[in-house]
């Protein structure tokens, strides 16, 4: 599809919409509907128009894979740390309320990084699964 | 009565896409009418105002899930195949049909059982649905509530759910990362040649 203009044009003017209705959707879930998991959904979406339109190996320029494999680990990390600095701090596993000075601080801080671990996580693995099917059956490069 | 039309035409929508859905025989417009299917299901869960279902429904099963089922259907086609074509079955429809009766039927007998839509004394609106209601907000200072019960009130289950996001990743990567080395036509040549 790389001499579809009107694709290339429109989808240039899509994608940084979506980037940002991605990071509405992600940080403003506790108001609106919305959350780490529909917002990665919608910020790998974007991505993959730009991969679908521009072909998958000036995707993967933008985000190598070695790095969505970091990514998708580091979303659990940070989900799971959340618990465990909350242990730290002298309340129970993922209890937020210990991790600011009052309850209602502490939970919307906890709820925004947890927020944010779902959100890289189901981003990066989207990203996978869809590089991985993609990539499947096209012959090595330099091969021929 | 709006609601009632909306509904009613959301409803045989979908009623036709699945009828569609069934009698076609080519896998790629089966897949696009899958993704029509979830987005008028997104549809009705945003009648039933739930938003966030409907949103995870048009951007999971209209969007994400059409996409990588086209993908697979792109590594299934065999060299030289053009369109690709669900097989007609072998076997007579009978057995399965009878599965589909007896279970459809016993669904429909189970509805009647159901509350109504949205009844105040329905069991689910009785355990902990009015807590979740009644406190969420002086608890936790969210306003949305699916969000507070998502990631405070039942955050272990969530942290569950990210690592079997994060498991089916891998297995992906596993089963299909790497590059399958497909024989160049030279290659090939070459081998049949040696031999």
């Amino acid at each position: 599809m790389k001499h579809n203009l009107i694709l290339r044009v429109v989808s240039k003017f899509l994608i940084p919409l979506i980037f940002l209705f991605a990071l509405y959707v992600q940080f403003h879930g506790d108001f609106g509907p919305g959350g780490g998991f529909q917002a990665g959904v919608i910020f790998s979406a974007a991505i993959i128009l730009y991969a679908l339109v521009f072909g998958v190996d000036s995707a993967k320029q933008i985000i190598p894979p070695p790095i969505l494999r970091f990514l998708a680990s580091l979303g659990v990390l940070i989900y799971a740390c959340t618990g465990v600095a909350s242990l730290i701090l002298g309340g129970n596993y993922l209890e937020y309320t210990v991790l600011a000075s009052t309850q209602l601080a502490g939970q919307h801080l906890g709820i925004l990084v947890v927020e944010l671990g779902v959100g890289i996580t189901v981003m990066s693995v989207m990203l996978i699964i869809f590089f991985a099917f993609a990539e499947r059956g096209r012959p090595l490069e330099g091969n021929e | 009565m709006l609601e009632i039309f909306v509904d009613a035409a959301l409803l045989t929508l979908i009623a036709i896409h699945a009828i569609a859905i069934i009698r076609m025989r080519s896998l790629f417009a089966v897949i696009m009418l899958f993704s029509g299917f979830s987005f008028l299901s997104a549809g009705l869960f945003v009648v039933m105002d739930a938003a966030d279902v409907a949103f995870t429904e048009a951007a999971v099963g209209a969007g994400i899930s059409t996409i990588l089922m086209l993908a697979t259907l792109a590594l299934t086609y065999a060299p030289g195949e053009v369109h690709k074509e669900e097989k007609i079955p072998s076997h007579k429809p009978w057995l399965p049909l009878t599965v589909v009766l007896i279970t459809g039927g016993m669904l429909i007998y189970g509805i009647t059982d159901i509350p109504d839509f949205g009844d105040a004394n329905a069991p689910a609106q009785k355990h902990v649905a009015p807590y979740y209601l009644e406190k969420s907000l002086p608890e936790t200072g969210v306003p949305n509530v699916v969000t507070a019960v998502l990631a405070s009130y039942r955050g272990f289950d969530t942290l569950g759910e990210v690592t079997v996001i994060f498991t089916a990743g891998i297995a992906v990567l596993l089963l299909i990362g790497g590059r399958r080395r497909i024989k160049t036509k030279l290659e090939a040549a070459g081998e049949e040649r040696e031999t």
